[in-house]
């Protein structure tokens, strides 16, 4: 890996009582990758990724990003800088679509004018009709669209890194698929680096550069889904088999040609 | 005469800017007061569960205590505050009206904000809290610009039922010197004056109603960000407040202050008496529906500047004396006890008002009743009723203890209704007063006290001790003293406790004056 890592996780361990929610994970995500990190619930996943932009506090290890540890920086300061997808969206009820999607720049006090500008800018961004949501409330979107304010949102401060926690799990399969090629090219585009969580190890083969398996806490292996298939741990063959096997499944209960 | 063209409703009217300006004051600053306590504690606790609950119970314990017992108790607990602040710190301040009323409401408001304003709190959905974190927000942006915003429908409900609590509940600030609505319905209740009753009772709910709106419009406009809306609620009730303190500009110096207890008779004196002031060129104003603890300590304190007590009442209550003295040597004694509170007891009106035992005539022929000892061997079989204080009055003690009484039953009513009581037979006998116009009315009689168990109760004039040297006071009062007998003023209460117009306290103490002026 050339320099240091945007996002680097050493010998990390967080436990909540008696429970070791994330023990001894040592990872690190390279500028403008795009890491998966995929689990089971209770596996430790949503807590790893917290841990970077301090909504939880490691317990030991060191955590840097863009390589400042991140103990010394003031954890809202950090936050800010940092884009945070959240699941079904996080939206603030009470808040127009535009002013969501403001927060961020709001906060960092920026002028009204420029952060009416960005939101235009964001909705075209992630597609969403300027006229027909701007000034909308969130109880008016669709899942899928308020997803993509929920990554308007998130991208609005100009971060140079993505944080999703499940971000397309609650959409159905059409929206779902849309929404994470889209923001695939994003990711690209922006030149993000994006670390994103998911249970379903097909989303996260077919957006990740990279993967890392966790269970009980641990780091179970990391890499490419082809180095993923090296190794040598039976859960992590096990989670790569299944979107094969359903494919498979899959083909032998649709016809081969025709509109599928 | 129909209802609308009866001319008490103008009377009350005449009253309006003065009880609804004071009740507005009153009932909001209270508001005010037990918002900027109460909001902050919800958002302090919100995420304290202990001291949370330790807060709600103690409002919750507020809530259970009477309004009328909370008011009546922050009366004394002021006066000791006031002679603290005196003694230690060289400050006096008044624990009479506004402050013990404003502190008493205020505490009563708090159950409802707080309940609702940590409830709201609480009902946020974490992860919501959760985003505000993620987007960079600090703990008081969190707060300001997700938490209470999203808390807002459920803290207003909470702020609007205190709103209608306060408003309601001041009208029971009229009894610890707090000029309120309530006048109206204590004035209302004690002379039988039903439109005055129900002018307080409308007025007050009126009242309530229209800040309910007002706040309702606010809450509306912050909630979709509508300032227009907010604005116009914010100014409505500034314009309440505004319109309140109109009447009370310009009025710099009340004058003289006339103090009545909550009964008709009293309504009438205190009338009579602000007339006389007035007559002789005084400004002065009465004060009326005082509780009785409080009408005594509020002259001490120079609050009112005098009225008009009864010689027992304050033989048994501030002296504490259960002997029982002759009735020229009672007054004596009391003038030279009540002149070390540098109280003067300026003279006698001429009348008693004594607690007697009261039974109709005709039933007491019958039984062959006519003093209290030929009540007492018929007493096993009867049940007897009295106002709020008697059973537990040193007279009552007394009137047991020299004649043996020992009743079936007894009953604490309201004054006014103890004398239909007696007369329909719901009781057997009542502890009335002798110089009430029912007995006549009623055809009932007052039993023989024979063996003086019962102290003089006679009609005497306080003055304040800063009126003690007041020449034009004394001049102005002088014509009244020994003027009343007993007649008179039965037939004055008589009259008082119609219902109608010639029935107001004012009225009658017009026709009082007439009566006795040539005397």
């Amino acid at each position: 890996m050339p320099s240091s890592p945007m996002i680097g996780y050493a010998h990390v361990t967080k436990s909540f009582g008696s429970l070791k929610a994330v023990n001894d994970v040592t990872l690190d995500v390279a500028e403008g990758e795009f890491v998966a990190i995929v689990g089971g619930s209770g596996s430790g996943k949503t807590t790893l990724l917290r841990l970077a932009n301090r909504l939880i506090e490691a317990d030991g290890g060191t955590i840097t990003v863009e390589g400042e540890d991140v103990r010394k920086v003031d954890p809202v300061a950090l936050r800010r800088r940092i884009g945070y997808v959240f699941q079904s969206g996080g939206l603030f009820p009470h808040l127009s679509v535009a002013d969501n999607i403001g927060i961020t720049p709001r906060l960092l006090g920026e002028p009204s004018a420029a952060i009416a500008m960005r939101v235009d800018e964001l909705l075209e961004l992630v597609q969403l009709e300027r006229a027909a949501h701007r000034d909308r409330l969130p109880e008016a979107l669709s899942g899928g669209q308020r997803q993509r304010v929920g990554v308007a949102r998130a991208l609005a401060a100009r971060p140079r890194i993505v944080l999703m926690d499940e971000p397309f799990g609650a959409l159905d399969p059409l929206t779902r698929d849309a929404l994470g090629d889209d923001y695939r090219s994003l990711h690209r585009r922006l030149g993000l680096t994006t670390v994103m969580i998911t249970h379903d190890m097909t989303e996260a083969i077919l957006l990740a550069d990279r993967i890392a398996v966790m269970r009980g806490g641990q780091l179970l292996a990391q890499g490419t889904p082809d180095e993923l298939t090296r190794s040598g741990d039976a859960y992590v063959l096990e989670l790569l088999r299944t979107p094969r096997r359903q494919v498979e499944r899959l083909n032998a209960l649709l016809p081969q040609s025709g509109a599928a | 005469m129909s209802l609308l063209a009866d001319p008490r409703w103008g009377e009350a009217l005449a009253h309006l800017p003065d009880y609804l300006g004071n009740h507005v004051r009153v009932s909001l600053a209270a508001l005010a007061l037990g918002l900027a306590v109460s909001l902050p504690l919800a958002i302090l606790t919100r995420n304290r569960p202990a001291p949370r609950a330790m807060l709600l119970a103690f409002a919750s314990i507020v809530q259970t205590v009477p309004g009328l017992a909370l008011l009546a108790l922050f009366y004394p607990l002021l006066l000791l505050a006031a002679s603290v602040a005196l003694a230690w710190f060289g400050v006096s301040f008044s624990a009479f009206g506004f402050l013990p009323a404003m502190l008493a409401l205020a505490l009563y408001s708090m159950l409802p904000v707080l309940r609702n304003g940590i409830t709201g709190l609480n009902g946020i959905d974490p992860a919501l809290i959760e985003a505000a974190k993620g987007v960079g927000m600090t703990g008081r942006q969190s707060l300001v610009m997700v938490e209470l915003p999203l808390a807002l429908p459920v803290m207003m409900a909470g702020i609007r039922t205190a709103a209608v609590w306060v408003i309601g509940t001041a009208t029971l600030s009229t009894p610890i010197g707090q000029t309120s609505l309530g006048n109206y319905i204590f004035a209302g209740l004690q002379t039988q004056n039903w439109v005055f009753v129900l002018f307080g009772c409308l007025a007050s709910a009126l009242l309530a109603l229209a800040v309910d709106q007002l706040l309702g419009l606010i809450e509306n406009g912050l909630r979709r960000r509508n300032r227009l809306r907010a604005a116009l609620g914010c100014a409505g009730i500034a314009a309440l407040v505004a319109a309140t303190l109109v009447p009370t500009m310009g009025r710099s110096s009340q004058g003289y202050v006339v103090g009545a207890k909550t009964f008709a008779e009293q309504y009438v004196l205190s009338a009579l008496l602000r007339d006389r002031l007035q007559a002789a060129g005084l400004s002065a104003t009465a004060r009326s529906g005082l509780g009785s603890s409080v009408i005594f300590e509020a002259l001490k304190a120079g609050d009112i500047d005098l009225y008009v007590d009864y010689s027992g009442t304050l033989w048994a209550n501030q002296l504490h004396r259960t002997d029982i003295k002759p009735r020229a040597v009672l007054l004596a004694e009391l003038k030279t006890a009540l002149a070390r509170d540098n109280i003067t007891l300026f003279g006698e009106l001429g009348f008693e008002n004594a607690y007697a035992l009261v039974m109709p005539k005709q039933r007491a022929e019958a039984l062959g009743i006519r003093s209290i000892a030929d009540l007492a061997a018929h007493a096993s079989t009867m049940s007897i009723a009295g106002d709020y204080e008697f059973f537990s009055r040193p007279e009552w003690a007394a009137l047991q203890k020299a004649y043996g009484l020992s009743f079936r039953a007894q009953r604490q009513m309201q004054p006014d209704f103890m004398y239909a009581a007696v007369a329909s037979g719901e009781v057997d006998v009542i502890a009335g007063y002798t110089s009430d116009g029912l007995i006549a009315k009623y055809d009932l009689v007052a039993l023989d006290d024979i063996r003086h168990a019962i102290p003089p109760y006679d009609a005497i004039l306080l003055l304040a001790p800063k009126r003690a040297g007041d020449q034009r006071l004394k001049a102005a009062l002088k014509p009244l003293l020994g003027k009343i007998d007993i007649a008179t003023m039965r037939e004055a209460n008589l009259r008082a406790s119609g219902n109608d117009a010639n029935s107001s306290p004012d009225a009658v103490a017009k026709w009082l004056w007439g009566t006795i002026r040539h005397r």
